[in-house]
């Protein structure tokens, strides 16, 4: 458990760091929310300058980082200037969207990227895999920024899908089946354009694996008992090779959250990301910094559950570390 | 020597890529702002080489675009008026490579403007477009990668080096930049900085900002193999005839860093030109007038522009081939620096 216990520690402090920086930053920006009222002539700069007060900005940064951390305890992150409300609320509701995407890219990218990294290794240098290696250098060369437009383009020009948001006008008065087929169709592109950009990277590491253990002598021991193809395949040879994807696990998350931000304001998936980027235009400074520190929650969370995975997983870990 | 051969083959089609992008005013038959607003939205011309009455041409020509009456996007082909295009033919003025004076463009043509890939909103030349679009997202990719990788050789030769407290410092310093998803870090250092600022100004704060984001890999790369070059015996024996600091890290150390460094701008580069894209895709990067490969894209967030000018995706292909590129590359140079690790399995 000392492992897990450590990992986790180092987790909460990562989060803390990223806090840190990101509210450096904001000290080192120039200009606020309020710089545009300033320049209004209709606006009293007494006006501002007690807007400023109230929201706390003309306060030190120490200050203004421990008030945070603060509303951060009470789940409010802060306050937006432009919604005019806390917000954490906010985030909620985009972070479940944004989840809901990402989660199931990560597991139909994996569900997919395992069974073709397999296949490629078994049959290394044959038909199959050179098909698999040269379909997949081809996708890596198109960037997930192409990908998703080519697709919204495909999806307005054909008519097949809808080209933007979660659901359709009048979904709530749907029947639960087509509820789930409208949900379906809506995350069919970004899903799709999440996983094709995910797939390339992933395919190469679970080939590269699995070539690496494929010749082991305990598994042609295994063959020689007879144990059939696919039993050998997944039940013998893919745990053995499972420890550096396990840690691609937790990296593929932290690539899949870029790409969904992307993603979600290219297709107008109500996320994290469109939100994210009006609060820039804007300078709403605490959904940024919110967002960003989502992100990373996000992302130490997947990588925390990849840590679970291997402590399981693999029993040198278990064990702890031997002495030298 | 396959790797070698491998390695000059991906130089050489990246070279002519990148060749053709610095040289875009001799490729391109237009200025990239010039404006006709006569022709907003045109579709990309055909070129043709048998004509109505069913006579062959000896060279390509077009039929130049008239606008249909009561309508601001269609337009006919004016078929009375048969236009040759014209190959080295003299056009705008322009500097190629930003130094020499030049009016020879690859083609043209006189008296109608030719479009092959039609029009943007203000009647502005896509081809040209995209031609200089691309110096300006090559550049930011370019320089980013420039200041990432010596921010990185800096960073992790003093950590792997000095070690000590020093190494531990900047090693935790590294951890938060590789904890967070590298696009939410551009938006998040991109958000801080100032918004309305002139195209050049922003080209360099965006360059900047790409530049400062990957610091972290880089330096954890060039730290280990630091680590390990300065056990090596022959640095010991120098250090052991008493050479100083600086003589040890420029003579011995620092060249056993090249190949990591090479090939992670092979990698880096396509990212940061992709970064860049991305930015100015959200309109947080390069402005217009001036064009990027981003800033093109951003039109198609209009959903009527999506649904009726398809020609306006055309910039986001551009990308492709130097991802195909750079990628050939990589692996090249992986292959190049360490022919027995790579070249089996993957």
């Amino acid at each position: 458990m000392r492992f897990l216990s450590r990992r986790l520690i180092h987790a909460v402090l990562v989060l803390f760091g990223v806090s840190i920086l990101t509210f450096l930053f904001t000290s080192l920006a120039p200009g606020d929310y309020f710089d545009e009222m300033r320049l209004n002539p209709q606006i009293a700069p007494e006006t501002v300058v007690a807007l400023r007060a109230q929201y706390q900005l003309d306060r030190p940064l120490p200050v203004r980082y421990a008030r945070w951390l603060n509303s951060v305890v009470h789940g409010d992150l802060g306050y937006s200037f432009s919604y005019n409300s806390p917000v954490g609320p906010l985030l909620w509701v985009r972070a479940r969207n944004t989840l809901f995407l990402t989660v199931t890219a990560t597991l139909l990218s994996w569900g997919l990227a395992l069974p073709l990294g397999v296949w490629s290794a078994e049959r290394l240098g044959g038909l199959p895999d050179s098909l698999i290696s040269w379909m997949m250098a081809g996708l890596m060369a198109v960037p997930d920024l192409a990908l998703a437009l080519g697709l919204l383009l495909f999806a307005a020009r054909s008519g097949w899908f809808p080209t933007g948001g979660l659901a359709s006008l009048g979904f709530e008065s749907l029947s639960p089946i087509n509820e789930l087929r409208d949900l379906t169709l809506h995350m069919f592109l970004p899903v799709a354009v999440l996983v094709l950009t995910a797939l390339p990277l992933l395919v190469r590491h679970v080939r590269a694996a699995m070539a690496g253990v494929l010749h082991a002598p305990f598994l042609r021991a295994a063959q020689g008992h007879g144990i059939p193809r696919r039993r050998l395949l997944y039940r013998y040879a893919l745990p053995a090779a499972a420890n550096p994807l396990i840690s691609l696990f937790g990296f593929s998350i932290g690539a899949l959250l870029s790409g969904s931000l992307l993603v979600e304001v290219v297709m107008s998936w109500p996320g994290i990301g469109p939100l994210l980027v009006e609060a820039i235009l804007s300078r709403d400074l605490y959904v940024v910094v919110g967002g960003v520190l989502l992100s990373t929650l996000f992302l130490v969370v997947g990588n925390f559950v990849a840590d679970v995975f291997l402590y399981w997983a693999d029993p040198r870990i278990r064990a702890g570390p031997v002495a030298k | 020597m396959i790797e070698r051969r491998k390695l000059a083959k991906w130089l050489v089609v990246l070279v002519a890529l990148h060749g053709l992008i610095a040289c875009a005013g001799f490729f391109a038959p237009y200025d990239p702002v010039e404006q006709d607003r006569q022709l907003p939205y045109a579709r990309p011309m055909k070129l043709h080489l048998i004509d109505t009455q069913g006579r062959v041409h000896m060279r390509p020509f077009f039929y130049p675009l008239r606008m249909r009456e009561g309508s601001f996007d269609q337009y006919d082909e004016d078929i009375a008026r048969a236009m040759s295009l014209k190959l080295f033919a003299e056009g705008p003025r322009y500097r190629l490579l930003g130094l020499l004076p030049c009016r020879l463009h690859l083609f043209g043509a006189a008296g109608a403007r030719i479009c092959l890939l039609g029009t943007d909103g203000y009647g502005r030349d896509q081809l040209s477009r995209i031609l200089y679009g691309g110096q300006v997202s090559l550049l930011a990719g370019l320089l980013g990668a420039g200041i990432t990788l010596s921010l990185g050789l800096g960073i992790g030769a003093a950590a792997g080096y000095f070690g000590g407290w020093r190494d531990e410092v900047l090693m935790r310093l590294t951890e938060p930049f590789l904890a967070l998803p590298w696009l939410y870090m551009l938006l998040g250092l991109r958000a801080f900085l100032p918004l309305a600022v002139s195209p050049l100004e922003a080209f360099f704060l965006i360059v900047m900002v790409i530049g400062a984001v990957g610091w972290a890999r880089p330096a954890r790369l060039v730290r280990g193999v630091v680590l390990s070059a300065k056990e090596r015996d022959f640095v010991r024996a120098a250090r052991g005839f008493g050479a100083p600091h600086r003589y040890l890290l420029w003579r011995h150390v620092l060249p056993e860093t090249s190949s990591v460094l090479l090939t992670q701008a092979a990698i880096l580069i396509p990212q940061y030109v992709l970064a860049e894209m991305t930015l100015s895709f959200l309109g947080l990067g390069v402005p217009e007038p001036l064009a990027s490969w981003g800033n093109l894209l951003a039109n198609l967030q209009q959903y009527s522009v999506l649904t009726s000018y398809w020609w306006m995706y055309l910039p986001a292909l551009a990308i492709v081939p130097f991802f195909l590129g750079y990628l050939g590359l990589a692996s090249a140079l992986q292959e190049w620096a360490d022919p027995f690790k790579v070249g089996r399995g993957t």
